[in-house]
């Protein structure tokens, strides 16, 4: 099994259950908005906890409420592609690209930087502040970000939801990439019908429950 | 004012991201030499670090010294006195980093500490030097704290204001006064001029350095 969850919190008004298993590729996350699915990714990320139940990937236990297994979020190799980004704006793309990479072991490096550059179309953006970036341009660098970290999953969060369409196309054969020519397991969380049949491999369908 | 700054930064990263027990409080005693009179503020001074107060005591017994008419006892009371004009800049810029782009580090393999001092402390740095800027302006034009304190000792405990006023109490002091006060508008301009320097250096150096 690829991604292993089988978590309860209680979030605002409402507890969350979630629980499924999922083969290698993309893995959709569908449902409407405020259904928890962004807190979902938190919880495998680490930067949320769950009240209990246990999250695992590739056999990697990366919490668990019965034997107190609560990996820090630096400890987790995940690399998160959030719905805004979040490039430091304090740092140029190169910048952004390489905070995650200084602080990987060596080990973890399986892909090159410029291997990245490429991958995305990056190059020319390197010495570009992230607030002179386009909604496309944020994206990729997000992404190579992310792959520069080390990780060893991917977790997206409605990477295509601020884009206008020809950019949406661009990225959504990006993800393609990503899921088949590097094999990267990724967890994707959207709320688009249409997409999801497009890029996911399996669905999870989160209802809002009381 | 060096050994304000550490203090104001630790005080005002608690109050702007800690939750604890009598944080309101904490919170009211760091701002109280805003709005109370500098002569109580000082006269509190001297209660605490007179001979027989509990800290002036204190360190009388164990170190053998006493801040009393000395240049360290004046440093004290314009320490405080630039501690909620410090504090209040450097919360305030703390509490405007999105805390999102500290959980964001972490996912890129930053712990809490290496993603505080990389992403929060230099988007917070323009506000921590301005704060720190604020101090050094309410500490140069410190008067009544300093000298109920300690006292107006020449060249010990002798601010800027006080020997100002000082000259003014004597008869033909117009022309000193007059010096003093040029020395106070051009400290005071140094360090507005500093200030901007460092805050448009930071960004340039931040990128060089990157880690």
């Amino acid at each position: 099994m690829t991604f292993e969850v089988d978590i309860s919190a209680r979030l605002g008004g409402f507890d969350l259950v979630v629980a499924f298993e999922t083969g290698p590729g993309l893995t959709a996350l569908f449902g409407a908005s405020g259904v928890g699915k962004t807190s979902v990714l938190d919880m495998v990320a680490g930067i949320r906890r769950p009240d209990k139940g246990r999250i695992a990937v590739d056999g990697n236990v990366l919490f668990d409420s019965a034997t107190g297994v609560n990996l820090p979020p630096e400890a987790r190799h995940a690399g998160y592609v959030f719905q805004d980004g979040r490039l430091f704006g304090h740092r140029r793309v190169r910048a952004n690209l390489l905070y995650g990479w200084k602080r990987a072991a060596p080990a973890d490096h399986w892909i090159g930087f410029d291997a990245v550059v490429a991958l995305l179309g990056i190059g020319h953006l390197l010495d570009r502040w992230p607030a002179t970036l386009s909604g496309g341009e944020g994206q990729r660098v997000a992404i190579g970000r992310a792959l520069l970290s080390g990780a060893r999953f991917l977790l997206m969060d409605e990477p295509l939801a601020s884009l206008d369409a020809p950019r949406k196309a661009e990225i959504a054969a990006l993800v393609l990439r990503l899921r088949d020519e590097l094999k990267l397991p990724i967890l994707y969380v959207s709320h688009d019908a249409a997409e999801v049949a497009m890029l996911a491999t399996q669905r999870v369908d989160l209802d809002a429950r009381q | 004012m060096a050994g304000t700054l550490p203090l104001a930064f630790v005080l005002a990263y608690a109050l702007a991201r800690g939750r604890f027990l009598g944080k309101a409080l904490v919170e009211a005693l760091v701002t109280l030499p805003l709005v109370l009179p500098p002569v109580v503020t000082g006269y509190l001074l001297l209660l605490a670090f007179g001979r027989n107060g509990p800290v002036g005591a204190w360190l009388e017994a164990w170190f053998g010294v006493s801040v009393m008419f000395r240049w360290t006892g004046a440093a004290i009371a314009a320490g405080l006195m630039a501690l909620p004009l410090m504090v209040g800049a450097i919360r305030l810029s703390i509490e405007g980093v999105d805390r999102r782009l500290e959980a964001a580090a972490r996912t890129l393999g930053a712990t809490r500490l290496d993603a505080f001092a990389s992403v929060t402390l230099p988007l917070a740095l323009p506000g921590i030097i301005a704060g720190a800027v604020l101090g050094f302006a309410r500490a140069l034009g410190e008067f009544g704290a300093t000298i109920t304190f300690v006292s107006n000792v020449p060249g010990e405990t002798q601010t800027l204001p006080i020997a100002i006023y000082s000259v003014l109490q004597q008869p033909g002091g117009e022309g000193a006064a007059a010096r003093l006060s040029v020395i106070a508008v051009a400290l005071s301009l140094a360090a507005l001029l500093a200030a901007q320097w460092l805050a448009r250096r930071t960004r340039v150096t931040r990128d060089r350095h990157d880690v």
